[in-house]
């Protein structure tokens, strides 16, 4: 009965094709030039997907930590020992650091430079799945709207930036992270506050674990050096201002002479990436 | 119905692993594409609608979760899976060489489609080096898991053909 009911309303394969075509670009359309939000789309996988993946996740992790350990027993010993002779010659410095820390205060109060990067309230969370294809660097991490994460929220980990929130469903967020291709953040040096674009790039990615930046514009004289810190810049309109963006690698001037670009490091893990936290601050813009 | 939940747990499943396992176990930051494997696979397995359909929800889990906007992967998705439903004459589950040529070739597709719409639209020419550390390995890593994943994907599908052929036989 069942197979005659079919055959009945058989629509072809082709039309089908055609209407789901047809469906696809029209809901790329709403959500691309829209903006339309996927909300019931994303609660309903949210719900179902995302508690698995976190379940795996745990119990992966969970195994690759045991694996680790064994690994890793020795290699601590040896650290040890290396860390007892550092331990001693860094309490040493310790000594000639504090008096400098104490001048260093008085003279940030003189200022009133103290209210400059103030805390910033934040969440942890962990990530639970990693973008799957090998294109982009996209992750999960699994806290939502729920927990009062919202688009464009900057994600920090070793007090380095690691991305923007740019999707979040009811109980998980899709985080950019800043070495992906596609991704790009205004930056600029910290000791010349020099502005600058940092981009992502898959190849620099694979080959040195580099992310490129471009036009850093320096007055004639300046000279910046390798191991320059790069941090967010303040005039991006996406991302808090001095979160810690990574160290330059290398440098040359451009062909033009005016602007340089290079490379720099990563200031976070990324190959090792498991808690993050999100900023509950997003960047105040003025509207035009 | 039956067909229907068995053939969701199994994309549920790859999905899962594709995203949380493999990323874990990848050889230089490279994962294998499972969910290519199971389109592929039911395309040429059972024809030219199905493929369509597992396709099409394959892709959509991939936007929701990891695409830019709604419906891109879907597409592409369902053009493989469609496109893989056409060999289905051709196909005798005894013979391995003609589902590991149609999941290669789509898995080869995929990349190649990937590559033009998010890398070269961005001025990213260096065709080259992409070939070589992103599709070539993700290619060989597929292959290498397909030898497992076909076999059970065709092993459930050939117990699915058998409980469904007898429950027919019941009302006829």
């Amino acid at each position: 009965m069942k197979v005659k009911r079919k055959s009945k309303f058989h629509i072809p394969t082709r039309y089908i094709l055609l209407g789901l075509t047809c469906l696809c670009v029209a809901a790329m359309f709403l959500t691309l030039a829209l903006k339309l939000p996927m909300g019931p789309l994303n609660t309903v996988a949210g719900y179902v997907f995302v508690p698995m993946q976190r379940g795996i996740n745990t119990a992966a992790g969970w195994v690759s930590d045991k694996a680790d350990n064994l690994k890793s027993l020795k290699s601590v010993q040896e650290e040890n020992a290396q860390l007892q002779k550092q331990v001693a010659e860094l309490q040493t410095q310790l000594g000639t650091m504090k008096l400098e820390q104490t001048e260093l205060d008085t003279l940030r109060a003189l200022w009133q430079l103290d209210q400059k990067y103030p805390g910033y309230e934040k969440v942890g969370a962990r990530v639970i799945s990693k973008g799957s294809g090998n294109w982009f660097s996209t992750f999960l991490i699994d806290k939502g709207s729920d927990d009062g994460i919202e688009k464009d929220m900057n994600v920090i980990a070793d007090s380095g930036l690691v991305g923007i929130v740019v999707d979040v469903g009811p109980n998980y967020a899709k985080v950019r992270s800043v070495i992906d291709d596609a991704s790009n953040v205004s930056g600029m040096t910290l000791t010349t506050q020099d502005y600058c674009v940092v981009n992502g790039n898959l190849i620099s990615m694979n080959e040195s674990r580099v992310i490129e930046f471009t036009d850093l514009k320096c007055e004639e004289g300046t000279v910046i050096e390798v191991g320059e810190q790069i941090v967010t810049s303040n005039i991006s309109d996406k991302y808090l201002q001095g979160i810690l963006v990574g160290y330059i690698q290398t440098i040359e001037p451009d062909s033009n002479h005016l602007t340089s670009s290079g490379t720099l490091t990563p200031a976070v893990d990324f190959a090792h990436l498991e808690e993050v936290l999100v900023i509950l601050e997003k960047k105040q813009v003025v509207a035009e | 119905m039956r067909r229907k939940i068995t053939v969701f747990l199994i994309i549920a499943i790859c999905f899962l692993l594709q995203s949380t396992l493999f990323q874990i176990w990848s050889f230089a930051s490279i994962s294998p594409n499972l969910l290519i494997v199971v389109t592929s696979s039911f395309g040429f397995m059972r024809g030219r609608r199905e493929g369509m359909w597992i396709g099409f929800f394959c892709g959509l889990l991939l936007d929701i979760f990891f695409g830019e906007a709604i419906g891109l992967y879907a597409l592409i998705y369902m053009y493989i899976g469609y496109l893989n439903g056409m060999f289905r004459k051709r196909f005798f589950p005894e013979e391995i060489k003609l589902p590991l040529i149609l999941i290669s070739a789509s898995d080869l597709a995929y990349n190649l489609l990937c590559y033009l719409l998010f890398f070269f639209l961005r001025r990213r020419f260096q065709f080259g080096y992409y070939f070589l550390h992103i599709i070539l390995p993700e290619l060989v890593y597929t292959i290498l898991v397909t030898v497992f994943l076909y076999y059970i994907i065709l092993k459930v599908n050939q117990k699915l053909e058998v409980i469904e052929r007898r429950s027919a036989g019941k009302f006829v």
